[in-house]
Protein backbone atom coordinates (compact mmCIF):
# COMPACT_ATOMS: atom_id res chain seq x y z
CA UNK A 1 0.00 0.00 0.00
CA UNK A 2 2.45 2.62 0.96
CA UNK A 3 5.34 4.21 -1.94
CA UNK A 4 8.38 2.24 -1.75
CA UNK A 5 9.46 6.04 -0.11
CA UNK A 6 7.39 5.60 3.09
CA UNK A 7 8.48 2.94 5.64
CA UNK A 8 6.21 0.60 6.97
CA UNK A 9 3.67 1.40 9.49
CA UNK A 10 5.49 1.19 13.34
CA UNK A 11 3.35 0.06 16.27
CA UNK A 12 3.79 1.68 19.58
CA UNK A 13 1.63 3.64 22.23
CA UNK A 14 1.64 7.36 21.68
CA UNK A 15 -0.34 10.23 23.70
CA UNK A 16 -3.14 10.59 21.30
CA UNK A 17 -1.05 11.06 18.36
CA UNK A 18 0.86 14.59 20.04
CA UNK A 19 4.07 15.50 18.94
CA UNK A 20 6.58 14.31 21.67
CA UNK A 21 8.89 17.47 20.27
CA UNK A 22 8.00 21.00 19.96
CA UNK A 23 7.36 21.59 15.96
CA UNK A 24 10.06 24.29 15.36
CA UNK A 25 9.24 27.35 15.49
CA UNK A 26 11.26 28.61 12.82
CA UNK A 27 9.08 30.10 10.27
CA UNK A 28 9.27 29.56 6.35
CA UNK A 29 10.12 31.56 4.01
CA UNK A 30 12.55 33.02 6.96
CA UNK A 31 14.76 30.16 8.07
CA UNK A 32 14.99 28.55 4.73
CA UNK A 33 15.86 31.73 2.77
CA UNK A 34 18.20 32.86 5.08
CA UNK A 35 19.97 29.50 4.75
CA UNK A 36 19.63 29.84 0.92
CA UNK A 37 20.64 33.53 1.15
CA UNK A 38 23.39 32.50 3.72
CA UNK A 39 25.04 30.19 1.62
CA UNK A 40 24.99 32.35 -1.66
CA UNK A 41 26.35 35.03 0.07
CA UNK A 42 29.13 32.92 1.61
CA UNK A 43 30.23 31.24 -1.55
CA UNK A 44 30.46 34.49 -3.68
CA UNK A 45 32.51 36.52 -1.51
CA UNK A 46 34.75 33.37 -1.19
CA UNK A 47 34.99 33.43 -5.43
CA UNK A 48 35.65 36.78 -5.37
CA UNK A 49 38.11 36.95 -3.52
CA UNK A 50 39.57 33.74 -5.53
CA UNK A 51 38.78 36.00 -8.73
CA UNK A 52 40.56 38.95 -7.34
CA UNK A 53 43.65 36.96 -6.45
CA UNK A 54 43.66 35.58 -10.13
CA UNK A 55 42.86 38.74 -11.67
CA UNK A 56 39.37 38.47 -12.85
CA UNK A 57 37.67 41.88 -12.32
CA UNK A 58 34.23 41.23 -13.63
CA UNK A 59 33.92 37.84 -11.70
CA UNK A 60 35.53 39.76 -8.45
CA UNK A 61 32.82 43.04 -8.89
CA UNK A 62 30.17 40.40 -9.13
CA UNK A 63 30.67 38.26 -6.28
CA UNK A 64 31.31 41.52 -3.82
CA UNK A 65 28.15 42.31 -4.87
CA UNK A 66 26.10 39.09 -4.62
CA UNK A 67 27.97 38.53 -0.85
CA UNK A 68 26.66 41.91 -0.05
CA UNK A 69 23.19 41.97 -0.75
CA UNK A 70 22.74 38.12 0.21
CA UNK A 71 24.04 38.88 3.26
CA UNK A 72 21.74 42.02 4.05
CA UNK A 73 18.74 40.14 2.73
CA UNK A 74 20.09 37.06 4.83
CA UNK A 75 20.19 38.49 8.15
CA UNK A 76 17.02 41.00 7.31
CA UNK A 77 15.34 37.40 7.44
CA UNK A 78 16.97 35.96 10.90
CA UNK A 79 15.80 39.52 12.33
CA UNK A 80 12.50 39.58 10.74
CA UNK A 81 12.02 35.43 12.30
CA UNK A 82 12.82 36.89 15.81
CA UNK A 83 9.96 36.71 18.38
CA UNK A 84 11.40 40.56 19.29
CA UNK A 85 13.01 41.48 16.67
CA UNK A 86 14.05 45.01 18.36
CA UNK A 87 16.33 43.23 20.33
CA UNK A 88 18.35 41.38 17.74
CA UNK A 89 21.53 42.75 19.04
CA UNK A 90 21.04 40.72 22.13
CA UNK A 91 22.84 38.04 19.79
CA UNK A 92 26.16 39.98 20.38
CA UNK A 93 25.99 40.14 24.20
CA UNK A 94 27.75 37.39 24.57
CA UNK A 95 29.60 35.09 23.07
CA UNK A 96 28.94 31.31 23.46
CA UNK A 97 30.60 28.63 22.13
CA UNK A 98 27.84 26.22 23.56
CA UNK A 99 25.36 27.59 20.87
CA UNK A 100 25.55 27.66 17.07
CA UNK A 101 23.52 30.20 16.96
CA UNK A 102 25.69 32.43 19.09
CA UNK A 103 28.84 31.42 17.22
CA UNK A 104 27.17 32.18 13.63
CA UNK A 105 25.98 35.86 15.14
CA UNK A 106 29.46 36.63 15.41
CA UNK A 107 30.65 35.40 12.21
CA UNK A 108 27.74 36.35 10.32
CA UNK A 109 28.07 40.03 11.90
CA UNK A 110 31.84 40.11 10.72
CA UNK A 111 30.83 38.66 7.10
CA UNK A 112 27.96 41.43 6.83
CA UNK A 113 30.95 44.04 7.67
CA UNK A 114 33.33 43.03 5.35
CA UNK A 115 31.16 42.13 2.55
CA UNK A 116 29.02 45.57 2.49
CA UNK A 117 32.08 47.31 3.18
CA UNK A 118 33.59 45.32 -0.03
CA UNK A 119 30.95 46.23 -2.07
CA UNK A 120 30.47 49.65 -0.80
CA UNK A 121 34.29 50.52 -2.23
CA UNK A 122 33.55 48.36 -5.88
CA UNK A 123 30.68 50.43 -5.54
CA UNK A 124 31.87 54.09 -4.86
CA UNK A 125 35.39 53.40 -5.73
CA UNK A 126 36.33 54.88 -2.51
CA UNK A 127 38.70 52.86 -0.42
CA UNK A 128 40.08 50.48 -2.70
CA UNK A 129 42.93 48.96 -0.80
CA UNK A 130 40.43 48.36 1.97
CA UNK A 131 37.95 46.61 -0.47
CA UNK A 132 40.46 44.55 -1.40
CA UNK A 133 41.08 43.71 2.60
CA UNK A 134 37.79 43.10 3.30
CA UNK A 135 37.47 40.67 0.61
CA UNK A 136 40.00 38.52 1.79
CA UNK A 137 38.86 38.57 4.95
CA UNK A 138 35.70 37.23 3.43
CA UNK A 139 37.26 34.08 2.01
CA UNK A 140 37.51 33.45 5.39
CA UNK A 141 34.25 34.19 6.58
CA UNK A 142 32.19 32.93 3.87
CA UNK A 143 32.80 29.68 4.06
CA UNK A 144 32.11 29.67 7.42
CA UNK A 145 28.76 31.11 7.05
CA UNK A 146 27.86 28.73 4.51
CA UNK A 147 28.15 25.59 6.66
CA UNK A 148 27.94 26.75 10.11
CA UNK A 149 23.79 26.60 9.27
CA UNK A 150 24.32 23.15 9.17
CA UNK A 151 25.16 22.81 12.45
CA UNK A 152 23.28 25.25 13.79
CA UNK A 153 20.06 22.89 12.55
CA UNK A 154 21.60 19.15 13.98
CA UNK A 155 21.88 20.51 16.76
CA UNK A 156 18.83 20.26 17.95
CA UNK A 157 16.30 17.38 19.44
CA UNK A 158 14.75 17.22 15.45
CA UNK A 159 15.62 13.74 14.60
CA UNK A 160 16.01 14.23 10.77
CA UNK A 161 18.16 17.15 11.13
CA UNK A 162 20.28 15.88 14.64
CA UNK A 163 20.96 12.65 12.75
CA UNK A 164 21.98 14.31 9.58
CA UNK A 165 25.03 16.18 11.18
CA UNK A 166 27.09 14.87 8.95
CA UNK A 167 25.60 15.58 6.05
CA UNK A 168 23.89 18.66 6.37
CA UNK A 169 27.53 21.01 6.44
CA UNK A 170 28.81 19.80 3.08
CA UNK A 171 24.91 19.79 1.86
CA UNK A 172 24.67 23.36 2.50
CA UNK A 173 28.61 23.72 1.01
CA UNK A 174 27.83 22.05 -2.31
CA UNK A 175 24.22 24.26 -2.22
CA UNK A 176 25.91 27.63 -1.66
CA UNK A 177 28.90 26.75 -4.56
CA UNK A 178 25.99 25.75 -6.72
CA UNK A 179 23.93 28.66 -6.16
CA UNK A 180 27.24 31.20 -6.30
CA UNK A 181 28.37 29.95 -9.44
CA UNK A 182 24.63 30.29 -10.64
CA UNK A 183 24.52 33.62 -9.85
CA UNK A 184 27.97 34.75 -11.64
CA UNK A 185 26.82 32.21 -14.86
CA UNK A 186 23.84 34.84 -14.59
CA UNK A 187 25.01 37.78 -14.68
CA UNK A 188 28.32 37.69 -15.87
CA UNK A 189 29.30 37.27 -19.78
CA UNK A 190 30.48 33.64 -20.81
CA UNK A 191 33.82 34.79 -21.76
CA UNK A 192 34.70 36.08 -18.36
CA UNK A 193 32.74 33.19 -16.30
CA UNK A 194 34.70 30.29 -16.63
CA UNK A 195 35.98 29.86 -13.16
CA UNK A 196 31.88 30.05 -12.09
CA UNK A 197 30.93 27.42 -14.11
CA UNK A 198 33.31 24.96 -12.93
CA UNK A 199 32.49 26.22 -9.12
CA UNK A 200 28.92 25.59 -10.10
CA UNK A 201 29.51 22.30 -11.36
CA UNK A 202 31.22 21.13 -8.77
CA UNK A 203 28.83 22.59 -5.78
CA UNK A 204 26.21 20.93 -8.06
CA UNK A 205 27.64 17.67 -8.26
CA UNK A 206 28.12 17.68 -4.39
CA UNK A 207 24.76 18.58 -3.48
CA UNK A 208 23.31 15.92 -5.34
CA UNK A 209 25.76 13.73 -3.88
CA UNK A 210 25.03 14.11 -0.47
CA UNK A 211 21.29 14.90 -1.00
CA UNK A 212 21.05 11.41 -2.55
CA UNK A 213 22.69 9.81 0.79
CA UNK A 214 20.80 12.24 2.93
CA UNK A 215 17.21 10.11 1.33
CA UNK A 216 19.11 6.81 2.21
CA UNK A 217 19.52 8.06 5.90
CA UNK A 218 23.39 6.68 5.61
CA UNK A 219 24.90 6.90 8.56
CA UNK A 220 21.70 8.20 10.97
CA UNK A 221 21.99 5.61 13.61
CA UNK A 222 19.30 3.51 14.99
CA UNK A 223 16.25 3.13 12.36
CA UNK A 224 17.62 5.31 9.66
CA UNK A 225 15.34 4.58 6.73
CA UNK A 226 12.19 5.77 9.09
CA UNK A 227 14.39 8.66 10.29
CA UNK A 228 15.57 9.73 7.02
CA UNK A 229 11.73 9.75 5.57
CA UNK A 230 10.77 13.16 6.57
CA UNK A 231 13.05 13.91 3.56
CA UNK A 232 11.46 11.38 1.14
CA UNK A 233 7.66 12.37 1.71
CA UNK A 234 5.51 15.12 1.64
CA UNK A 235 6.22 18.66 1.13
CA UNK A 236 10.44 18.16 1.83
CA UNK A 237 10.11 15.15 -0.74
CA UNK A 238 8.94 17.15 -3.34
CA UNK A 239 11.24 19.74 -3.03
CA UNK A 240 14.08 17.83 -2.73
CA UNK A 241 12.69 16.11 -5.60
CA UNK A 242 12.46 19.12 -7.45
CA UNK A 243 15.89 20.26 -5.71
CA UNK A 244 17.74 17.37 -7.89
CA UNK A 245 16.27 18.13 -11.16
CA UNK A 246 17.37 21.18 -11.32
CA UNK A 247 20.75 20.88 -10.30
CA UNK A 248 20.95 18.13 -12.42
CA UNK A 249 19.22 19.82 -15.38
CA UNK A 250 21.36 23.08 -14.16
CA UNK A 251 24.55 21.28 -14.20
CA UNK A 252 24.23 19.74 -17.50
CA UNK A 253 23.47 23.19 -19.04
CA UNK A 254 26.83 24.08 -17.37
CA UNK A 255 28.63 21.41 -19.06
CA UNK A 256 27.25 21.11 -22.19
CA UNK A 257 25.87 24.78 -23.34
CA UNK A 258 26.60 27.55 -20.87
CA UNK A 259 29.85 28.17 -22.29
CA UNK A 260 28.78 29.41 -25.66
CA UNK A 261 25.92 31.26 -25.71
CA UNK A 262 24.47 33.36 -23.05
CA UNK A 263 20.86 32.20 -22.80
CA UNK A 264 21.83 28.73 -21.91
CA UNK A 265 24.37 30.29 -19.22
CA UNK A 266 21.63 32.40 -18.03
CA UNK A 267 19.04 28.81 -17.49
CA UNK A 268 21.86 26.98 -16.51
CA UNK A 269 22.50 29.38 -13.47
CA UNK A 270 19.21 29.88 -12.41
CA UNK A 271 18.28 26.89 -12.33
CA UNK A 272 21.59 25.79 -10.15
CA UNK A 273 20.04 28.73 -7.80
CA UNK A 274 16.49 27.59 -7.78
CA UNK A 275 17.73 23.83 -7.40
CA UNK A 276 20.06 25.44 -3.97
CA UNK A 277 16.82 27.21 -2.65
CA UNK A 278 14.53 24.07 -3.04
CA UNK A 279 17.29 22.13 -1.03
CA UNK A 280 17.44 24.44 1.61
CA UNK A 281 13.24 24.40 1.70
CA UNK A 282 13.50 20.78 1.54
CA UNK A 283 15.43 20.32 4.39
CA UNK A 284 14.07 22.82 6.69
CA UNK A 285 10.02 21.01 5.76
CA UNK A 286 11.66 17.57 6.53
CA UNK A 287 12.88 19.10 10.35
CA UNK A 288 8.70 20.40 10.18
CA UNK A 289 7.29 17.20 9.57
CA UNK A 290 9.98 14.90 11.56
CA UNK A 291 8.90 16.99 14.87
CA UNK A 292 5.04 16.97 14.21
CA UNK A 293 4.76 13.15 14.04
CA UNK A 294 5.72 10.91 17.25
CA UNK A 295 6.89 8.15 15.70
CA UNK A 296 9.91 9.55 14.42
CA UNK A 297 11.32 10.72 17.98
CA UNK A 298 9.74 7.36 19.66
CA UNK A 299 10.74 4.60 17.35
CA UNK A 300 14.73 5.09 17.17
CA UNK A 301 15.00 5.68 20.68
CA UNK A 302 13.14 2.74 21.92
CA UNK A 303 15.34 0.89 19.34
CA UNK A 304 18.34 2.07 21.44
CA UNK A 305 20.54 -1.04 23.71
CA UNK A 306 19.79 1.00 26.86
CA UNK A 307 16.03 1.33 26.67
CA UNK A 308 15.71 -2.64 24.97
CA UNK A 309 17.84 -3.35 27.96
CA UNK A 310 15.69 -1.40 31.05
CA UNK A 311 12.42 -2.44 29.67
CA UNK A 312 10.21 -4.28 32.93
CA UNK A 313 9.10 -7.65 31.56
CA UNK B 1 30.70 12.73 44.45
CA UNK B 2 27.58 13.23 41.65
CA UNK B 3 27.81 15.78 39.62
CA UNK B 4 26.03 19.19 40.73
CA UNK B 5 25.81 21.63 37.92
CA UNK B 6 25.09 25.18 39.96
CA UNK B 7 28.60 24.54 41.34
CA UNK B 8 30.07 23.74 37.44
CA UNK B 9 27.94 27.26 36.58
CA UNK B 10 30.20 29.27 38.82
CA UNK B 11 28.42 29.25 42.25
CA UNK B 12 31.18 28.80 44.32
CA UNK B 13 28.77 27.25 47.50
CA UNK B 14 25.55 26.43 45.88
CA UNK B 15 22.68 25.35 48.45
CA UNK B 16 21.41 21.67 47.55
CA UNK B 17 19.91 20.78 44.49
CA UNK B 18 16.32 20.53 44.39
CA UNK B 19 13.93 19.31 41.89
CA UNK B 20 10.57 17.54 42.04
CA UNK B 21 9.96 13.45 42.08
CA UNK B 22 6.11 13.22 40.28
CA UNK B 23 5.05 9.75 41.49
CA UNK B 24 1.92 8.92 38.93
CA UNK B 25 0.63 6.14 40.91
CA UNK B 26 -0.99 8.74 43.51
CA UNK B 27 -2.63 11.15 40.93
CA UNK B 28 -6.28 12.00 41.32
CA UNK B 29 -6.00 14.00 38.00
CA UNK B 30 -7.39 17.12 40.34
CA UNK B 31 -5.31 19.90 38.04
CA UNK B 32 -4.63 21.58 41.47
CA UNK B 33 -0.91 22.00 40.16
CA UNK B 34 -2.23 23.30 36.94
CA UNK B 35 -4.28 26.16 38.41
CA UNK B 36 -2.06 27.22 41.23
CA UNK B 37 1.14 27.31 38.83
CA UNK B 38 -1.10 29.88 36.56
CA UNK B 39 -2.34 31.69 39.45
CA UNK B 40 1.10 31.95 41.18
CA UNK B 41 2.85 32.74 37.83
CA UNK B 42 0.42 34.99 36.63
CA UNK B 43 -0.11 33.07 33.23
CA UNK B 44 -2.47 33.69 30.70
CA UNK B 45 -4.80 31.40 29.71
CA UNK B 46 -3.91 28.89 26.01
CA UNK B 47 -5.91 26.11 24.49
CA UNK B 48 -5.43 22.73 23.84
CA UNK B 49 -4.82 23.37 20.01
CA UNK B 50 -1.03 24.47 18.50
CA UNK B 51 -1.91 25.69 15.19
CA UNK B 52 -3.86 28.42 17.62
CA UNK B 53 -3.42 28.90 21.27
CA UNK B 54 -6.47 31.24 22.04
CA UNK B 55 -9.01 28.32 20.67
CA UNK B 56 -10.83 26.97 24.03
CA UNK B 57 -12.18 23.58 23.12
CA UNK B 58 -12.78 20.22 24.24
CA UNK B 59 -10.04 17.70 22.78
CA UNK B 60 -11.79 14.63 23.07
CA UNK B 61 -8.38 13.60 25.63
CA UNK B 62 -10.48 11.96 27.96
CA UNK B 63 -9.80 15.00 30.97
CA UNK B 64 -7.09 16.52 28.93
CA UNK B 65 -8.21 20.08 27.51
CA UNK B 66 -5.03 21.41 28.16
CA UNK B 67 -3.32 19.50 25.73
CA UNK B 68 0.68 19.52 26.40
CA UNK B 69 2.89 21.65 28.12
CA UNK B 70 3.44 24.84 26.50
CA UNK B 71 4.99 28.50 26.66
CA UNK B 72 1.89 29.34 29.32
CA UNK B 73 1.37 26.08 30.81
CA UNK B 74 3.90 24.72 32.92
CA UNK B 75 2.53 21.40 34.59
CA UNK B 76 0.31 19.24 32.23
CA UNK B 77 -1.67 16.93 33.92
CA UNK B 78 -2.12 13.82 31.01
CA UNK B 79 -5.05 11.63 31.48
CA UNK B 80 -3.90 8.10 29.40
CA UNK B 81 -6.82 5.62 28.71
CA UNK B 82 -5.45 2.07 27.81
CA UNK B 83 -7.74 -1.08 27.53
CA UNK B 84 -5.81 -3.82 29.73
CA UNK B 85 -4.93 -6.94 29.60
CA UNK B 86 -8.02 -8.56 31.78
CA UNK B 87 -10.80 -6.50 29.24
CA UNK B 88 -10.51 -3.49 31.90
CA UNK B 89 -9.09 0.34 31.21
CA UNK B 90 -6.19 1.19 32.47
CA UNK B 91 -6.90 4.97 33.63
CA UNK B 92 -3.47 6.69 34.25
CA UNK B 93 -2.83 10.14 35.31
CA UNK B 94 0.62 12.03 35.35
CA UNK B 95 1.10 15.52 35.93
CA UNK B 96 4.01 16.67 33.40
CA UNK B 97 6.81 19.61 33.90
CA UNK B 98 10.08 21.09 32.52
CA UNK B 99 12.68 18.43 33.68
CA UNK B 100 15.48 21.12 34.52
CA UNK B 101 18.04 18.93 32.71
CA UNK B 102 21.52 18.11 34.38
CA UNK B 103 22.44 19.05 30.91
CA UNK B 104 20.05 20.93 29.52
CA UNK B 105 20.60 21.32 25.68
CA UNK B 106 18.22 24.63 25.97
CA UNK B 107 20.48 26.20 27.90
CA UNK B 108 23.24 25.32 25.89
CA UNK B 109 22.07 26.74 22.36
CA UNK B 110 20.79 29.96 23.85
CA UNK B 111 22.53 32.77 21.74
CA UNK B 112 22.08 35.53 24.24
CA UNK B 113 22.34 34.05 27.72
CA UNK B 114 18.48 34.45 28.77
CA UNK B 115 18.62 30.67 30.20
CA UNK B 116 20.79 30.42 32.63
CA UNK B 117 21.14 27.85 35.71
CA UNK B 118 20.23 28.67 38.84
CA UNK B 119 22.08 28.25 42.55
CA UNK B 120 19.15 25.42 42.98
CA UNK B 121 20.74 23.79 39.77
CA UNK B 122 17.22 24.39 37.99
CA UNK B 123 17.04 26.36 34.32
CA UNK B 124 15.14 29.85 33.78
CA UNK B 125 14.23 32.38 31.11
CA UNK B 126 15.30 35.72 31.79
CA UNK B 127 12.34 37.66 30.23
CA UNK B 128 14.07 40.72 30.02
CA UNK B 129 16.77 39.21 27.75
CA UNK B 130 15.62 36.61 25.80
CA UNK B 131 14.60 37.96 22.20
CA UNK B 132 12.33 35.36 21.09
CA UNK B 133 14.92 33.04 18.34
CA UNK B 134 13.06 29.78 19.34
CA UNK B 135 16.78 28.09 19.55
CA UNK B 136 15.76 26.48 22.66
CA UNK B 137 11.94 25.20 21.27
CA UNK B 138 13.88 22.63 18.48
CA UNK B 139 16.50 21.67 21.51
CA UNK B 140 14.32 20.39 23.83
CA UNK B 141 14.13 16.53 23.65
CA UNK B 142 10.83 16.87 25.73
CA UNK B 143 9.11 19.34 24.02
CA UNK B 144 8.90 21.72 26.80
CA UNK B 145 9.64 25.47 26.53
CA UNK B 146 8.02 27.08 23.80
CA UNK B 147 7.82 30.90 22.40
CA UNK B 148 4.42 32.63 23.05
CA UNK B 149 2.03 33.73 20.58
CA UNK B 150 1.76 37.52 20.60
CA UNK B 151 4.76 38.00 23.36
CA UNK B 152 7.61 36.49 21.11
CA UNK B 153 9.69 35.65 24.10
CA UNK B 154 10.42 31.38 25.03
CA UNK B 155 8.76 30.50 28.47
CA UNK B 156 8.85 27.30 30.79
CA UNK B 157 8.94 26.36 34.30
CA UNK B 158 11.14 28.25 36.93
CA UNK B 159 10.40 25.52 39.19
CA UNK B 160 9.11 28.58 41.46
CA UNK B 161 12.34 30.49 41.61
CA UNK B 162 11.11 33.57 43.19
CA UNK B 163 9.37 31.19 46.18
CA UNK B 164 12.63 28.97 46.27
CA UNK B 165 14.50 32.42 46.84
CA UNK B 166 12.20 33.18 49.07
CA UNK B 167 12.10 29.37 50.83
CA UNK B 168 9.01 28.42 49.83
CA UNK B 169 8.39 25.31 48.04
CA UNK B 170 6.97 25.32 44.10
CA UNK B 171 2.93 26.44 44.35
CA UNK B 172 2.40 22.97 42.35
CA UNK B 173 4.02 20.75 44.85
CA UNK B 174 2.43 23.04 47.28
CA UNK B 175 -0.92 22.46 45.89
CA UNK B 176 -1.01 18.77 45.39
CA UNK B 177 -3.54 17.13 47.53
CA UNK B 178 -2.15 13.88 47.12
CA UNK B 179 2.02 14.26 47.13
CA UNK B 180 1.91 13.02 43.67
CA UNK B 181 4.19 16.12 42.86
CA UNK B 182 6.68 16.16 46.19
CA UNK B 183 9.80 18.89 45.92
CA UNK B 184 12.68 18.92 48.04
CA UNK B 185 17.06 17.98 47.50
CA UNK B 186 17.39 16.03 44.57
CA UNK B 187 19.19 13.02 46.68
CA UNK B 188 16.26 12.76 49.09
CA UNK B 189 13.95 12.50 46.33
CA UNK B 190 16.19 9.82 44.94
CA UNK B 191 15.84 7.75 47.88
CA UNK B 192 11.93 8.16 48.29
CA UNK B 193 11.75 7.14 44.83
CA UNK B 194 13.57 3.82 44.85
CA UNK B 195 11.71 3.17 47.92
CA UNK B 196 8.24 3.23 46.58
CA UNK B 197 9.17 1.23 43.40
CA UNK B 198 10.46 -0.86 45.58
CA UNK B 199 7.16 -0.74 47.52
CA UNK B 200 4.97 -1.34 44.37
CA UNK B 201 6.79 -4.06 42.95
CA UNK B 202 6.48 -5.70 46.44
CA UNK B 203 2.88 -5.28 45.77
CA UNK B 204 2.68 -6.59 42.25
CA UNK B 205 2.55 -3.61 40.66
CA UNK B 206 5.47 -4.77 38.15
CA UNK B 207 4.79 -2.18 35.29
CA UNK B 208 6.22 0.86 38.38
CA UNK B 209 9.37 2.50 36.95
CA UNK B 210 11.29 5.48 37.44
CA UNK B 211 11.92 7.80 34.62
CA UNK B 212 14.79 10.44 34.60
CA UNK B 213 16.24 9.47 37.71
CA UNK B 214 19.29 8.01 36.48
CA UNK B 215 22.10 10.19 35.77
CA UNK B 216 23.68 7.89 33.49
CA UNK B 217 21.27 8.98 30.92
CA UNK B 218 21.26 11.02 27.65
CA UNK B 219 20.19 14.43 29.84
CA UNK B 220 22.25 13.63 32.90
CA UNK B 221 19.47 13.05 34.69
CA UNK B 222 16.31 15.10 35.26
CA UNK B 223 15.76 17.21 37.86
CA UNK B 224 12.19 16.33 38.07
CA UNK B 225 11.69 12.63 37.63
CA UNK B 226 8.76 10.48 37.52
CA UNK B 227 7.66 7.26 38.68
CA UNK B 228 5.08 6.27 35.48
CA UNK B 229 3.48 3.08 35.36
CA UNK B 230 3.19 2.25 31.79
CA UNK B 231 5.99 3.26 29.02
CA UNK B 232 7.28 6.60 28.86
CA UNK B 233 5.44 7.46 25.48
CA UNK B 234 2.24 6.54 26.66
CA UNK B 235 1.90 9.83 28.61
CA UNK B 236 3.93 11.45 25.67
CA UNK B 237 7.53 11.50 27.05
CA UNK B 238 10.21 10.51 25.17
CA UNK B 239 11.58 6.93 25.89
CA UNK B 240 15.56 8.02 25.71
CA UNK B 241 15.64 11.86 25.35
CA UNK B 242 19.15 13.05 24.76
CA UNK B 243 20.50 16.65 24.76
CA UNK B 244 22.03 16.36 21.28
CA UNK B 245 24.40 19.26 22.24
CA UNK B 246 26.68 16.88 23.39
CA UNK B 247 27.67 15.82 20.12
CA UNK B 248 28.45 19.46 19.12
CA UNK B 249 32.04 19.02 18.77
CA UNK B 250 31.88 16.45 16.23
CA UNK B 251 29.35 18.77 14.56
CA UNK B 252 31.81 21.41 14.17
CA UNK B 253 34.20 19.05 12.85
CA UNK B 254 32.04 18.25 9.88
CA UNK B 255 31.37 21.99 9.58
CA UNK B 256 35.09 23.02 9.30
CA UNK B 257 35.64 19.96 6.84
CA UNK B 258 32.75 21.29 4.54
CA UNK B 259 33.84 24.76 4.93
CA UNK B 260 37.28 23.95 3.78
CA UNK B 261 36.00 21.71 0.73
CA UNK B 262 34.12 24.70 -0.01
CA UNK B 263 37.46 26.90 -0.05
CA UNK B 264 39.13 24.24 -1.67
CA UNK B 265 36.26 23.88 -4.49
CA UNK B 266 36.58 27.52 -5.38
CA UNK B 267 40.15 27.55 -5.79
CA UNK B 268 40.07 24.72 -8.03
CA UNK B 269 37.71 26.05 -10.23
CA UNK B 270 39.79 29.45 -10.32
CA UNK B 271 42.95 27.85 -10.67
CA UNK B 272 42.13 25.23 -12.97
CA UNK B 273 42.48 27.52 -15.74
CA UNK B 274 45.18 30.72 -14.57
CA UNK B 275 44.59 33.74 -16.39
CA UNK B 276 42.05 33.12 -19.07
CA UNK B 277 38.72 34.56 -19.76
CA UNK B 278 39.25 37.71 -17.81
Amino acid sequence: MNAPEQVDPVQFTDYYGRPVLKVTRWKSPHMPGYLFLGGLSGAASTMAAAAEATGRPRLARQGRLTAAVAAVGGAGLLVAELGRPERFLNMLRVFKPSSPMSVGSWILAAHGGVTTAAAASTVTGVAPRAGRAAVAVSAVTGPLVATYTGVLLADTAVPAWHAAHRHLPPLFAGSALAAAGGAAMVMVPVAAAGPARRAALLGALAELAVTASLERGQGFGEEPRLVSEPYRIGRAGTLLRAARLLAVAGAAGTALAAGRHRAAAVAAGAALLAGSACTRFGVYHAGVLAGRDPKYTVVPQRARPRVQESRPG
Amino acid sequence: MTYDPARSSGYPDPPQRVGFFTDTSICIGCKACEVACKEWNGLPADGPLPEDASVLELTGMSYDNTGALGASTWRHVAFVEKQNDAGGLNWLMASDVCKHCTHAACLDVCPTGALFRTEFSSVVVQQDVCNGCAYCVSACPYGVIDRREGDGRAWKCTLCYDRLRGGLEPACAKACPTDSIQFGPLDELRERADQRLARLHSDGVTEARLYGEDPADGVGGAGAFFLLLDEPETYGLPPDPVATTRDLPAMWRWAAGAALGLAGGVAVAFLGARGRGR
